[in-house]
């Protein structure tokens, strides 16, 4: 079998087998490399008329997503990130009557699956959305009632309609399933709203 | 030099011709999040409109749109006509000359393919059974 697959004697099986595993290996680099950091431009990213004037008038996605920190999903720039880090300072509001509110509080969800634990960060959902956007018409106010499922998630309900979307896409298990079930916040009955940051 | 040295040689250059090849058979994919809106734009005979995400979300936070200008979270629920946007509402609530560039300026937005249907875009979308 092994003469099959490697025809011919010891040493030049040998040499295509270093062959094969040199290719392979830089095969994988190019592809990673083509994944990482790799926008494609206007013209040919499958959905602009390349003959639109547009083309060439508006920003590239390179040219306003590079400066920011890195990812290797979606837009390949950790959001959160880049305005934490002050890297980009968007506009809370157009009309100066809005209401501006940001909340800072974690809630434990997902209690009694076999994941590690969901912390949500109402902190860094609110410094982009308003309250308004998720509660009541996706998620009841009180912890622990609005009946949230991977399944509803993956149908793009509930979390799943931003995050697969626009937001970091669900194949991130762990960006959400971030706690683990030993971690002390769990074992002290931290059940639902938790303090900042609970680990 | 023996056949199997040159099968060897052989198999090593179509490693090279694959690796060399692959990056042009990728899929061609837009940028992660990108809206087309197609529901009258080539009906009446303009290019669909393709909304980029990820640069509005460098200048204004969600919040902006999906609260203060109404617009509702799942692209294709939102009935957007340009007479809408003429009279300040939706995109013209800053596509105005004010705030942004104003409505005039049809071929930046009205900037996509012939044919496209209306959705959310983006190659990063996770597989499955979701709906847009």
């Amino acid at each position: 079998m092994r003469a099959f697959i490697f025809p011919g004697k010891r040493w030049q099986r040998f040499g295509l087998a270093i062959h094969a595993a040199v290719f392979s290996l830089l095969l994988l680099a190019l592809s990673g490399a083509a994944c990482a950091g790799d926008w494609r431009s206007l013209s040919n990213d499958g959905i602009h008329d390349p003959t639109s004037p547009a083309v060439k008038r508006l920003m590239e996605p390179r040219d306003g997503l590079s400066r920011l920190p890195p990812d290797d999903v979606g837009n390949q720039v950790r959001w959160v990130h880049a305005l934490e880090q002050g890297l980009i300072n968007p506009r809370t509001n157009i009309l100066p009557e809005t209401k501006v509110d940001v909340l800072d509080k974690d809630i434990l969800m997902d209690l009694y699956g076999s994941m590690p634990i969901v912390r949500f960060p109402h902190k860094a959902h609110t410094q982009w959305l308003d309250c308004k956007n998720c509660h009541d018409q996706l998620f009841k106010m009180k912890t622990g009632t609005s009946g949230i499922s991977m399944l509803n998630i993956l149908d793009g309900e509930q979390c799943g309609l931003c995050h697969g979307a626009v937001a970091f896409p669900l194949s991130k298990c762990d960006r959400c399933h971030s706690v683990s079930r030993n971690s002390p916040v769990v074992k002290s009955g931290g059940v639902g709203d938790v303090p900042k940051g609970g680990k | 030099m023996s056949r199997a040295c040159w099968r060897s040689r052989i198999a090593g250059r179509c490693g090279l011709l694959v690796m060399l090849l692959l990056p042009l058979v990728q899929p061609v994919q837009a940028e992660y999040g990108d809206v087309v809106l197609n529901r009258y734009a080539e009906k009446e005979g303009m290019r669909p409109v393709v909304f980029p995400h990820w640069f509005h979300r460098e200048r204004f936070r969600c919040k902006v749109c999906h609260h203060e200008l109404g617009f509702k979270m799942r692209a294709g629920s939102n009935d957007v006509k340009m007479n809408d946007i003429l009279d300040g509402k939706f995109c013209g609530m800053c596509h105005n000359n004010d705030v942004a560039w104003g409505p005039e300026n049809c071929d930046l937005c009205h900037s996509g393919k012939q044919g496209l249907s209306s959705g959310i875009y983006g190659g990063d979308r996770t597989g499955g059974p979701g709906r847009w």
